[in-house]
């Protein structure tokens, strides 16, 4: 064991230096970053052109003397009426007796104008389409009762008491908190894991791996390419994390706070990052064992898509779960080992139990050690006897070898 | 098999005794036959790297590989990359890699391949000197002459068996010596003396040395007047042993390879 351990460390430092030392490396570190850039701008963009744009417009067309409780009504109540309330515009300030045409006002050139309040504070008339007077009446009902009673009167509910929290809010943050985990640990391992694919292909294409399979296990081969894969990834995991937290404290609270997890957010964040490392061996493992196989670059570009919709797979069947925490699926979606970190992270979101991610880590690892078995099992089984490129001609030569030729105990020189 | 790439379908594998020969990984030295080192690796990082491989700790192992890199002339390529290196150069390294971490048993495949005369006296000259220091060497090889000119034992691998193994001697041995008699003239009553096997070309009379030794026929061809311009009795090369003993088959294919390499 310490042997293979030894042989994998010797393989997992050269990779690691090979990549991380390369001139790739930093577009690598990038790109990602652009995309921290990009739509860190967008975002702030995208929230001013919402703020102008999307609030709509309930148009007013009232008897002169109740316009104005209604206004100071809405300026009074809008922060208090649940969802978003909108802009009032007066159309048409009525004289006794005078008629307005709601229909043909919203006919006319107005964008934000969703609907119209007409007729009177005694008998409010709201003309529009169904689902905005569906959403709206409610809270034009309300506005108008409050503006005839005038906006003194103290609110509907006299007596408040403020709880800090409730069970609901806190069961809510906790599942946003919890998505929001394992949508981050989807993200980083479909963009890093695959990388592991085309791992074996340099070593294929020439002969260095018959000198590293005469020289190590190729368990251990395969364990040392995988732990310097993850080393890489959690390089690039610490740049991007460190650049994005600069920007994000440099633009102030922009991004939404979430709810603090029920294992506290220290522990969240560090099983967060296990279970990436353990995320991240366990569909590796599988890549580099599929990606052995390939000969060819052309070949593991083939295998890519495939491969990245099994991640999805993978990330909907333990998002699907989280919401139901303790039943079968879920379970089910802790048991398998490819959603097993995805679902687990979920639970450290919800749920403040730890012995659970000890056996989980426990389990996950025992099946990471297993798909590296079976993988370099594979691989020497199939790759190894009949040689990359050269098919059948290398098959013949290694059997030749297979042949009992010489006893090299007694040594050769006769 | 002997070096554990791959594992035995069924019966017993041992290398130095032992079973598992990634277990005694650091006694073995392996060189493939095409160049098996990573391109953008520097000469003395990739031969450092190869003696990591078998145990040799990586600080020691650049001190060895600038070491040996210098003792092989080649110390001014220590800094380049693999990939800016001829191929006889890379070889070197690589077989440099190879012995870095002092195997007691050394297996080349192939090593001559690919490398012109020069670097092939080098590579003799250094399979020597490991023979001298009490390495084994094994080699895998297609031009008999280096079989012939370098090994102790050797066997011979034809259709997936091995129909001999044993030293050079023996091999040769096994074939009866050849005669080769030129003669003056075309016929005479003396050809009824020459063995059966006889084959004439132009002048020239071959056959295997009749158990009875040459001396009786001599005499025929000198009663017979057959006039003896020349006569040579020679042990079969490696080469004709190779021939008969790996069959038609293996020497049309050895004749097809030749012909491909010229």
């Amino acid at each position: 064991m310490t042997r293979t351990l030894r042989a994998a460390w010797v393989i997992a430092r050269r990779d690691f230096v090979a990549v991380t030392f390369s001139k790739t490396f930093v577009f690598f570190l990038l790109g990602p970053l652009f995309i921290i850039l990009v739509s860190g701008l967008a975002g702030g963009i995208g929230a001013q052109v919402r703020q102008g744009m999307d609030r709509p417009q309930l148009g007013v067309a009232l008897p002169t003397d109740e316009i104005a409780p209604l206004v100071a009504a809405h300026k009074a109540m809008q922060d208090q009426l649940a969802g978003p309330v909108p802009d009032l515009v007066v159309l048409a300030s009525l004289a006794p007796g005078e008629r307005f045409d709601a229909r043909a006002a919203l006919g006319e050139n107005r964008p934000r104008l969703a609907a119209v309040l007409g007729g009177s504070l005694a008998a409010p008339r709201l003309t529009g389409t169904t689902e905005r007077v569906g959403q709206w009446q409610g809270m034009v009902a309300t506005l108008s009762a409050a503006a005839r009673e005038g906006v003194d009167t103290p609110a509907a509910v006299p007596i408040t008491e403020i709880v800090a929290s409730s069970a609901a809010k806190v069961e809510r943050g906790r599942l946003a908190t919890a998505q929001a985990g394992q949508t981050v640990l989807f993200l980083l391992t479909m963009l890093l894991a695959g990388m592991v694919l085309s791992n074996l292909v340099e070593e294929k294409g020439n002969k260095i791996i018959e000198v590293l399979a005469a020289a190590i296990p190729l368990d251990a081969l395969f364990l040392g390419k995988l732990f310097a894969m993850l080393a890489v990834s959690l390089v690039g995991i610490a740049v991007w994390f460190g650049v994005g937290g600069a920007v994000v404290l440099a633009g102030g609270s922009a991004l939404p706070v979430l709810p603090v997890p029920a294992v506290g957010w220290p522990l969240f964040l560090t099983l967060g990052l296990v279970y990436f490392a353990m995320a991240y061996l366990l569909l590796g493992s599988l890549f580099l064992s599929i990606g052995s196989m390939a000969a060819t670059v052309r070949e593991v570009q083939t295998m890519s898509m495939p491969v990245t919709m099994l991640q999805l797979l993978v990330f909907f069947f333990a998002s699907y779960t989280v919401a139901q925490p303790g039943s079968t699926m879920e379970l089910l979606a802790v048991a398998v080992p490819f959603s097993s970190p995805f679902a687990m992270l979920a639970r450290a979101a919800q749920s403040a139990a730890l012995w659970p991610h000890l056996a989980a880590l426990l389990w996950q690892a025992v099946c990471v050690m297993a798909i590296i078995r079976i993988g370099s099992t594979v691989f020497r089984r199939s790759v190894m006897k009949s040689g990359p490129s050269r098919g059948k001609t290398q098959k013949r030569r290694w059997f030749k070898r297979a042949t009992p030729v010489i006893d090299t105990r007694a040594g050769l020189a006769g | 098999m002997l070096l554990g790439i791959i594992d035995p379908d069924e019966g017993l594998r041992r290398t130095l005794g032992h079973e598992r020969p990634h277990e005694i990984a650091h006694r073995i030295g392996y060189l493939p036959e095409e160049r098996g080192l990573y391109p953008s690796m520097k000469a003395f990082e990739a031969i450092a790297f190869l003696g990591h491989l078998r145990g040799v700790p990586l600080k020691e192992g650049r001190k060895r590989a600038r070491a040996m890199l210098a003792e092989y002339g080649l110390d001014y390529a220590a800094e380049r990359q693999i990939r800016q290196l001829s191929k006889g150069m890379a070889q070197t390294v690589q077989l440099l890699g190879t012995l870095i971490h002092e195997p007691e048993l050394v297996v080349l495949d192939e090593p001559f391949s690919g490398l012109d005369a020069l670097n092939q006296g080098k590579l003799e000259g250094m399979i020597r000197a490991l023979a001298a220091r009490g390495t084994t060497v094994i080699f895998s090889t297609h031009v008999i002459a280096h079989a012939e000119r370098l090994c102790e034992r050797i066997a011979i691998i034809a259709g997936g068996k091995v129909p001999f193994t044993g030293l050079v001697s023996e091999a040769r041995d096994r074939l009866p010596q050849q005669v080769r008699v030129e003669l003056a003239r075309d016929d005479g009553p003396w050809r009824n003396a020459l063995p059966d096997d006889a084959r004439q070309d132009g002048r020239f009379w071959h056959f295997n040395l009749p158990p009875g030794g040459v001396e009786p026929l001599l005499r025929a061809l000198i009663e017979g007047e057959a006039g003896i311009l020349s006569l040579s009795i020679e042990r079969p090369g490696l080469h004709d042993a190779f021939v008969a003993i790996a069959g038609e088959a293996a020497a049309r294919a050895l004749a097809d390879e030749k012909e491909a390499i010229k």
